[in-house]
């Protein structure tokens, strides 16, 4: 395609002034409400014909203000808050949280509660990866994927609800470990799930891989450079698909992650294909990580030995006038964290998370602020759809895998 | 100046070394590398930093309110060095009335939304910036919120 040469309009034709000149340019409003934003988000697009001359984004629909709630909340009362950043990958975000704040604190985690962490936080990636795939296909026509893929994502609720009591907003990890015990029958529950997934992934890709009108959607389409990926903040998979072998697990590893075996996955022609191509991969290799973490749990407490921080267990509470004090104490008071600052990065399933957070030393966050993927990510769409056709920003949006909640904050 | 014990750490000595004036204050805590630079030497020292020390990558910006105690505002730089990998934070203090300070934009084009992020949220204005508008919240809110002198729950009256 040639590149178009009219002059590029400015900002004004954001705000729904005439564009420039010609019959054929236009300026056209996706969204906020459009079925393929996953959420809400406009596109102010500039076009000329079916050419995209310039694309300009309008995100905050989805601001809640969580960075200034942290703010008023105890540290343990903030967990629940960072379920609803990435409502598609709660846990991951959890997980941010309590690491930051286990480093803050100093705070050594027990074996068990650690693999647990790995294996649920891998199965999140799946249940993520899930939506991406089922919504990216049907965006771009395939139905069915959908919902194969929306029926392997209601086994993986149904386990979360097993440990958690929840199916989305899961809250599980906590500051020193879990939050309650995992639950009897989760070895089978799981197994059975993950003995069945990969049959499940072969069949997704059945359906996919070699389709001729899901290729031609897809390869050749959202290419994107690296450098401007990387000076534009993109993360994650989108990342690994332009040849970075780039992945917080294996580069910083947190949560005893490099005592798993796994690949992390890059293809290089950076495109819409190549992104399907590396978190399919990415899929496989949870699986792996999920069996080991499976297989290998290792025995012993699921919570920190720390009293001043962790809730003491039901029995000492009801036999021990020092536990109930304890667990007065935390629930009213909570508990002092030094002073100090951390930044703590993870590989959620759309790209680096990080948290920073900033401590004055009382039982309060004194800053929170979330780094997260899909602000990031979001910086790169103009880049990638600026030259291309109209029906390609589906498939490119759709490739980027960003979740609005995550945007906004 | 650069803390006696964080002479050793190659890149706090490095970035000492390109302009002795660039690092004003620095700590190594809980393995995490902080520096501490004026805000007149930020766009330099970044462009150092990406360049020579080869953190192409810029995570985040962010801010804290240190109110009522001055210098009120921190502006902090999250960055990342891929190959070996490496994290830097970088700060700076400014003065609470009028805080302004250089967008490094021109250094990484990803700080684009995160200066407009914290411009939104804490009202710190950034010089050179290609559009600095509210990101998050309406053009016509008013106030800051992530200051902290801005309520959290309320009534306007």
């Amino acid at each position: 395609m040639s590149a178009p040469e009219t002059p590029q309009p400015t900002a004004a034709a954001a705000e729904g002034a005439q564009p420039q000149s010609g019959p054929r340019r236009m300026v056209l409003n996706m969204g906020p409400q459009h079925p393929s934003t996953h959420g809400v988000l406009r596109l102010v697009l500039d076009l000329d014909g079916e050419t995209i001359v310039h694309c300009q984004l309008d995100i905050g629909y989805l601001h809640t203000g969580i960075e200034k709630e942290f703010e008023v909340k105890l540290y343990q009362q903030a967990v629940p808050l960072t379920d609803r950043v990435d409502y598609l990958a709660p846990l991951s975000m959890n997980l941010g949280y309590c690491l930051a704040v286990e480093k803050l604190l100093g705070l050594e985690i027990p074996p068990q509660a650690q693999w647990m962490r790995v294996m649920l936080t891998e199965l999140t990636r799946l249940n993520s990866h899930l939506v991406w795939l089922g919504t990216h296909a049907l965006d771009i026509g395939a139905m069915s994927v959908f919902l194969y893929c929306f029926r392997e994502r209601e086994d993986i609720l149904r386990i979360f609800e097993m440990f958690s009591g929840q199916r989305m907003m899961t809250s599980y990890f906590r500051i020193g470990g879990l939050a309650l015990e995992p639950p009897r029958g989760w070895h089978e529950r799981v197994k059975k799930f993950i003995d069945v997934f990969p049959s499940r992934i072969d069949e997704y890709e059945d359906l996919l891989t070699s389709n001729g009108i899901w290729i031609g959607r897809t390869q050749g389409v959202g290419v994107m450079a690296l450098e401007d990926m990387l000076d534009l903040g993109v993360t994650g998979p989108m990342l690994r698909a332009a040849g970075l072998k780039i992945d917080a697990r294996k580069d910083e590893p947190y949560s005893s992650y490099e005592k798993f075996d796994f690949e992390v996955p890059t293809r290089t022609e950076s495109d819409v294909y190549a992104r399907y191509q590396v978190r399919m991969e990415e899929m496989r290799q949870s699986v792996r990580i999920v069996r080991q973490a499976m297989d290998g749990m290792p025995s012993g407490p699921w919570k920190a030995e720390d009293q001043h921080v962790v809730l003491p267990d039901r029995e000492k509470m009801k036999t021990q006038m020092e536990a109930l004090i304890y667990h007065f104490k935390i629930v009213t008071e909570g508990f002092r964290v030094p002073e100090g600052e951390v930044y703590q990065a993870i590989e959620s399933p759309r790209g680096e998370l990080g948290f920073y957070v900033v401590s004055d030393g009382t039982a309060k966050p004194y800053r929170v602020h979330m780094r997260t993927p899909s602000f990031g990510n979001l910086q790169g769409v103009p880049k990638m759809v600026e030259g291309s056709l109209l029906a390609n920003v589906i498939a490119s949006i759709g490739s980027m895998d960003f979740v609005l909640g995550d945007t906004d904050r | 100046m650069l803390p006696d014990n964080l002479r050793e750490h190659p890149v706090a000595a490095a970035v000492e070394a390109f302009d002795a004036d660039a690092v004003s204050a620095g700590k190594y805590d809980r393995k995490e590398l902080t520096l501490e630079t004026p805000p007149a030497k930020l766009v330099s020292v970044c462009g150092f930093l990406k360049y020579d020390r080869k953190f192409v990558r810029l995570s985040t910006v962010t801010a804290v309110d240190r109110y009522p105690a001055e210098p009120r505002f921190e502006v902090v730089y999250h960055l990342h060095a891929i190959e070996p990998h490496q994290r830097l934070r970088l700060k700076c203090r400014l003065r609470g009335e009028d805080p302004v300070i250089e967008s490094v934009t021109s250094v990484w084009r990803s700080a684009d939304w995160y200066e407009r992020e914290v411009f939104d949220l804490f009202g710190i204005q950034f010089v050179n910036h290609p559009d600095l508008r509210r990101i998050l919240l309406p053009d016509d809110w008013e106030g800051h919120p992530l200051r902290k002198d801005y309520p959290v729950t309320g009534t306007r009256v």
